[in-house]
Order: structure tokens, then C-alpha cells, then sequence
């Protein structure tokens, strides 16, 4: 059967090149299409279609009662979904930027993430959360921020960021079918790069997509691990290096919550040098808990330290500042110089 | 300048006397408000009304056993609710079997209507669970310690009773929609609730759903030290006015008067009509929890203002002006209380600590490697401080 299933190359048949942004609005329409209890909440994400269109053309298609425009207010997006949720259903709630998610961030952290744990199991509340998050598209203040660790210090929540449109598609459904509450972290600077989509591809339900990272390009030389928006300078880091004889390693963490350390380690392991790359803040991000398992489980296999490039403890800053606060493809660079110079 | 006493508002607000059937002196009240409520009584026979008594007798002998339970040491905290048993038995048995309730963490009285052991409650005091019961088994929802959050929560179920039917019309199944018993939803709260944020959401979010959720509040004067003129201007019942939601204050020292005001409000959300506010006002007679000493912020000539208003006793003198409660009632129910307060201390004293790593299950509801990564840390630990013999040191 496998033989047989693998020689049907559903690529040849359902895959498309689609921007990052309409990935997801697929992902979605899918999960809507297979489930009637998948419903949509934020504000303007009806009529409208969301403020960067990912709801585009839903709500035409599965009506107002699925795909809802909410009042103002991120607390009771996500607190009336958290009551919809115990209702049976599978509400997926739009925050429309990263940095006004904290009015809701009381329901997310006191509420959604405990109810499974309070109740002993009894109840569950499959939020999914999109946030449209990291920065790069020349916005205003609090339009670009990077709360990602924020809610991975929270335990009960999963936290995860697509690095690509084909797992945007696919994650979101994991997400919709987890039966946890899912923080879906969407790399926004990104929403209008396409690469391609197999629309067949199916949910596994297993949540095996949202526990692991992957290898977006194997290397020898040095590690580099990066998530979401980050993901895609790492690559081209690589193909920079590779120019220069360099090879890299690009993982892609998808799960910031439960981190995959095994990946990680596994490759550390084997190119003995390690980079971890994101927009956040630096102190207290992700890279501090990777530097540290990494530490912690290849000691002896590690040539250098493990450094980090990421954003600097200040708030995000202008936009015509931030280019020069995003991790960009010299600054990793300059850091694989210096743990290849130990 | 404004004369604010003949605003509209005040004189509306000074108009409405609070909803009340049985005064004080346990006499009964007839005037032209009451009258409109008192289709929401008829149903009542003397045996209604006497179980009501019995009812609130019960919840406040477990809030004694409950107080005394916590100075022996043997529960951590305890929230009494001594002076709010009419609010919650009135308003508790006004509803259906298959209403939703969305409590705070006071709501005793009310889960003792639902049928739910309220004895379960003190595993949450005791510190052996978060919850201790299932929150559908008796549609009585786990207790919720941030304050006001759950208003959105139940305001966010309600709208699922609505998709129900939404969906059940999108299948066509209209007939079956319709034939469903209508449903609603309770939230409870206090007067300090209202005045956070999510309380104000969950209006607006109800408002325009016409969600069929009741906003049961208590204002039981005190926001733990924080008295009523501190923490609003306006008065509570006209809160939700703003927002399109009618409001009705009751006295929630009046069994009664909570029970129609109830059975109104819910009776108006589930015929469509959407949200209700209704004001209890009542007095928390105990403290806040047991962590709090009340004489340092309020007076005893207040403390015995209000236990002169005693919910119980009213009920109780009416019963007996009636000539209904007899000594053999009386007889019953003291031996009653007593095999429950043995029940109460019993069952308290024998809830032990839940196993250690249980603490590492139900974090989520799928794999997760870092609580798995945690979980055997741990037991590894444990286990190393095992002897040959096998046992735990």
C-alpha cells in the first residue's frame, strides 16, 4: 500500500507556488471544509479578510456564523473562544498584530493554558491562536515585535512558527487538530514570499508536526537554527558560505514550545559548532535555552561556544531603524566567523 | 451647573428600590414592582420554600465547618460566604438542569443547588487539587480565582449555544433546533469584578451576540478592603445598560426576590432576548477568605446593620408566620446538619496529598517532550534515593 500510495505523486497534481499569507488561508479552508466546528474569530477578518487578507474569501465561503468579526478587544477574543472551546468547538482567533496581543495576554496565560491541567484532564480548549508576528515590513510601533518566549515560559501552551509555506499550510491544520491550545506564530515579514504547496498533503493528527524541528538544509561545518522569519536569512546565509567554501547546517525549530532539542543536538553533534538565530530579544530568548541544552548535552563534541544573533534589549525600534536591529545575513555571518575561528 | 439630583439617571436609580418579597421582619411586600415578578413565584408550594430554608441552612453550616476547618489547620484558605446563602440558593434553583453555570470562587450555595457535594470544593482549599469535579457533570464549572475572567468565558459558551443552532439551520435541521430545550448560561461574580476589564468585554461580546447569559453579581459591599463607593459611581444594575443590557436589582438578602428576578432573567435569555445584569445586593457578613481580618477595615455598627438583614432568619420568620415550620421540622433539620458537618470534617480530613509525579500529568492533552523530559528527570531522582531494600527514604 505505502509502495503503491508513494508512487501517486500528489505534487504532479496539487501543488502550487503560493505566497506564505495564502498558504495559510488553504490551511484554513481545509481544516473549515473537514470540520463544522472550526470556526474563525478576530477583528476585521470577515468583509475584510484580515488586515494582511489571510482570511480573504472565507467568510463568503462558510458565512458569517464561521467566520466572525469580533469587537475590539483581544481579551475577549480569546476569553469567549476559551467558552466556545468548552462548547466543542475549534475556534482559530486572530490577533491582528504581536504587539496588542497582551490585553489578551490574562486569558491566554491564567486561563487557556491551565484548564486542561486544573480540570485533571477533563476539559480541553483547542485555541489556536494566529498571531502575525517579527518585523521587516517598515510598520509602527508595537507592529513587529517578537513575543514568541513569552508564552513558551507559559507550560500548557504550544507555541510554534512555520519557516516555510508548506508548513504554514500543514501546521495550521495540526494546530486546528491539536486538542492544546496552539500560539501560531506567523513570520508577517514573509507573507508575500511563494514557494511551493502540496495541498494534498493531509493533517497527520498526530501532533508530531508541531513537537518537531526539521532539517531545512544539511551542512557539516556549522549549526545554525533559526524559526519563523528567521528561517529563510539562515538559508540564504548558507548559500552565502557555500560560495565561500563554509558549509552550513539550517535547522528549522517550528516548535518553540516544546523545543525539539533532539534535532538540534543530533546535528551539534556532528558539525561541533552551533548559531542560533531569531528577532526577539536576545536575554531570555529561545537561543538562551538552546545554547544552554546544547551545552548541556554535546560538551565535549562543541569546538566553540554557542552564540546567538538576535534582536538587542531595547524596544523594536523605528522603522527606518530596523534593518539594522534584524538579524541579517552579515550578522550571522560574522557570528559563523567567529565560532569557526575557535 | 447640572443638577445632578434630578439627572435622569439618579431619579430613575432612587425610583428603584431593590426587587424585594419578604422585607427584614420577614414580612411580605406587595407594591407595584413586585407585582410584575410575582408569575416567577407562583409555582412555589410551601415545601418549595421550606427546602429553600433548608437549603441555606445547609450551605451555612458547611461555610461554619468549612471556617473552623481552616483555624484547625487542616485547610489552607477558605472563602466564606456567610451572608450571601439567599443570593445563591434563589438564584441557584432558578435554573434548568441543563443551564451552564460559570462560577467565581464563592459560589458554594450555588454549586449545593446544582447537586454538586460542595465538600468536593475544599480539595481546591485544601491544596490537593486545582478543581476537584468535572464541570459538566453537574453543569457547575470549575471554580475561577482570576477575577472576572470567566464572565468571558461564559459569555463565549453561550455563543456556542447559538452556533449550535446555527449550524443545526445550516443542515437544515431547523425543526430539530427549535426542538432542542433552550439553553442558558449563568455567570457569577462580585461587586470588585466589576471593575475589571473582562467584565466590560464580556457585555459588549454578549450585547451583540444576544448571547442567552445571565450576569449574576453579588455586591456583597466589599472588594476584599475595598468598599462599593471606591470601586464604582454608578450603580452596579445600571452597568450593563450602556452596553444594551438590561439590569434589575434585587435584594439578595430576599430568597425570594433573587429566585423571580432569576427565573425572569433566564427565562428573557433563553426565549432570545438575550443578556440580563442582575444585581444581588448582599453583604459579605465573614471576610474575604480567611486570610483577612474585616475589623481592620469596616465598622460593627455596619457588621450589625447588615446581620439584622440576615437572608436565613427572614425566610425563617416568614416560614413560621406561616405556621409552617413546625418542631418536628426543626428537629429534623438540626440532626440533619450535624451528620453533615461530621460528613464535612470527615471528609476533609481524609484527602491526602495526590501522588508526586502526578503533578507531571494533564499539563497538555498530547505528547509534549518537556514535561515528559521533566517527568523523568524526576523519577529518576526519586528513585535514587531508594536503599537495596527497596525502600523510599
Amino acid at each position: 500500500m505505502t509502495a503503491v500510495a508513494s508512487q501517486v505523486p500528489s505534487a504532479q497534481t496539487s501543488t502550487q507556488r503560493l505566497p506564505f499569507a495564502k498558504a495559510i488561508t488553504e490551511g484554513l479552508r481545509a481544516a473549515m471544509r473537514r470540520d463544522e466546528k472550526v470556526m474563525l474569530m478576530g477583528e476585521d477578518i470577515g468583509a475584510l479578510g484580515g488586515v494582511f487578507r489571510v482570511t480573504e474569501g472565507l467568510q463568503a465561503e462558510f458565512g458569517a456564523h464561521r467566520v466572525v468579526d469580533t469587537p475590539l478587544a483581544e481579551s475577549g477574543i480569546v476569553g469567549t473562544a476559551l467558552g466556545l472551546s468548552m462548547r466543542g468547538y475549534r475556534p482559530v482567533v486572530e490577533i491582528q498584530f504581536d504587539g496588542f496581543i497582551f490585553p489578551a495576554y490574562d486569558q491566554i496565560t491564567t486561563q487557556l493554558a491551565k484548564m486542561h491541567y486544573r480540570s485533571q484532564g477533563r476539559l480541553s480548549v483547542p485555541v489556536v491562536i494566529r498571531v502575525p508576528f517579527g518585523g521587516g515590513i517598515g510598520a509602527v510601533e508595537h507592529h513587529s515585535e517578537s513575543p514568541e518566549a513569552l508564552f513558551a515560559h507559559t507550560p500548557g501552551l504550544r507555541v510554534v512558527s512555520p519557516g516555510s509555506p508548506q508548513d504554514a499550510f500543514v501546521m495550521i491544520q495540526e494546530a486546528i487538530a491539536s486538542p492544546d491550545p496552539v500560539l501560531f506564530f506567523e513570520p508577517k515579514g514573509r507573507y508575500w514570499e511563494k514557494g511551493p504547496v502540496d495541498l494534498g498533503v493531509e493533517p497527520a493528527g498526530s501532533a508530531d508536526t508541531l513537537n518537531r524541528a526539521v532539517v531545512a538544509r544539511p551542512g557539516t561545518d556549522v549549526t545554525v537554527v533559526a524559526y519563523g522569519p528567521t528561517v529563510a536569512t539562515a538559508l540564504r546565509s548558507a548559500e552565502a558560505a557555500a560560495q565561500e567554501g563554509v558549509s552550513l547546517e539550517v535547522i528549522d525549530v517550528r516548535a518553540v514550545s516544546p523545543l525539539d532539542t533532539a534535532t538540534i543536538v543530533q546535528s551539534v553533534k556532528r558539525t561541533g559548532r552551533c548559531v542560533v538565530v531569531h528577532e526577539a530579544v536576545t536575554y531570555l530568548g529561545l537561543g538562551a535555552e538552546i545554547a544552554a541544552r546544547v551545552t548541556e548535552q554535546c560538551f565535549y563534541e562543541l569546538e566553540a561556544p554557542v552564540l546567538r544573533v538576535g534582536g538587542f534589549h531595547h524596544p523594536y525600534p523605528v522603522a527606518k531603524l530596523e534593518h539594522e536591529y534584524l538579524p541579517s545575513l552579515d550578522r550571522v555571518l560574522d557570528a559563523v566567523d567567529r565560532v569557526l575561528a575557535h | 451647573m447640572t443638577d445632578l439630583l434630578h439627572h435622569p439617571l439618579v431619579e430613575f436609580t432612587t425610583e428603584h428600590a431593590p426587587l424585594q418579597f419578604i422585607n427584614e421582619h420577614g414580612q411580605r411586600v406587595e407594591n407595584q414592582h413586585n407585582a410584575e415578578f410575582d408569575q416567577y413565584l407562583a409555582h412555589l408550594s410551601v415545601e418549595d420554600l421550606k427546602s429553600f430554608y433548608r437549603d441555606m441552612m445547609v450551605v451555612r453550616r458547611f461555610d461554619v465547618e468549612a471556617t473552623a476547618l481552616q483555624r484547625q489547620g487542616e485547610l489552607a484558605l477558605y472563602a466564606p460566604l456567610l451572608g450571601q446563602e439567599a443570593a445563591q440558593v434563589g438564584s441557584g434553583r432558578a435554573l434548568a438542569t441543563t443551564d451552564m453555570v460559570f462560577p467565581s470562587y464563592r459560589e458554594h450555595g450555588v454549586a449545593h443547588t446544582r447537586g454538586l457535594d460542595m465538600t468536593k470544593i475544599l480539595q481546591l482549599f485544601r491544596g490537593v487539587n486545582h478543581g476537584g469535579w468535572d464541570s459538566f457533570e453537574r453543569n457547575f464549572h470549575m471554580y475561577t480565582l482570576v477575577i472576572g475572567s470567566h464572565a468571558l468565558h461564559a459569555v463565549g459558551y453561550a455563543m456556542g449555544i447559538q452556533q449550535d443552532a446555527k449550524l443545526a439551520q445550516a443542515r437544515g435541521g431547523q425543526e430539530a433546533a427549535a426542538q432542542a430545550a433552550p439553553e442558558a448560561v449563568m455567570v457569577y461574580f462580585g461587586d470588585g469584578a466589576t471593575s475589571q476589564g473582562d467584565v466590560s468585554e464580556a457585555l459588549g461580546f454578549a450585547a451583540v451576540n444576544n448571547a442567552p447569559v445571565v450576569f449574576f453579581c453579588q455586591n456583597n459591599q466589599w472588594a476584599i478592603s475595598v468598599p462599593n463607593h471606591l470601586q464604582f459611581k454608578s450603580p452596579l444594575y445600571l452597568r450593563g445598560t450602556g452596553f444594551g443590557v438590561p439590569g434589575v436589582r434585587v435584594d439578595g438578602n430576599d430568597v425570594l426576590a433573587v429566585h423571580a428576578a432569576t427565573r425572569w432573567a433566564l427565562d428573557y435569555a433563553r426565549h432570545g432576548h438575550g443578556p440580563v445584569f442582575i444585581e444581588a445586593v448582599t453583604y459579605r457578613m465573614g471576610a474575604h477568605t480567611t486570610s483577612d481580618d474585616p475589623t481592620k477595615y469596616r465598622t460593627r455598627e455596619e457588621e450589625a446593620q447588615w446581620r439584622a438583614k440576615d437572608p436565613i432568619d427572614r425566610i425563617r420568620r416568614a416560614l413560621e408566620d406561616e405556621g409552617v415550620w413546625s418542631e418536628a421540622d426543626d428537629a429534623a433539620l438540626t440532626a440533619e446538619l450535624e451528620g453533615f458537618g461530621e460528613y464535612v470534617r470527615g471528609y476533609v480530613r481524609s484527602l491526602e496529598a495526590p501522588p508526586v509525579t502526578s503533578m507531571f500529568d494533564h499539563v497538555y492533552g498530547s505528547p509534549n517532550a518537556l514535561v515528559e523530559e521533566d517527568r523523568a528527570w524526576f523519577t529518576r531522582y526519586q528513585e535514587s534515593f531508594v536503599d537495596g531494600e527497596g525502600d523510599a527514604q
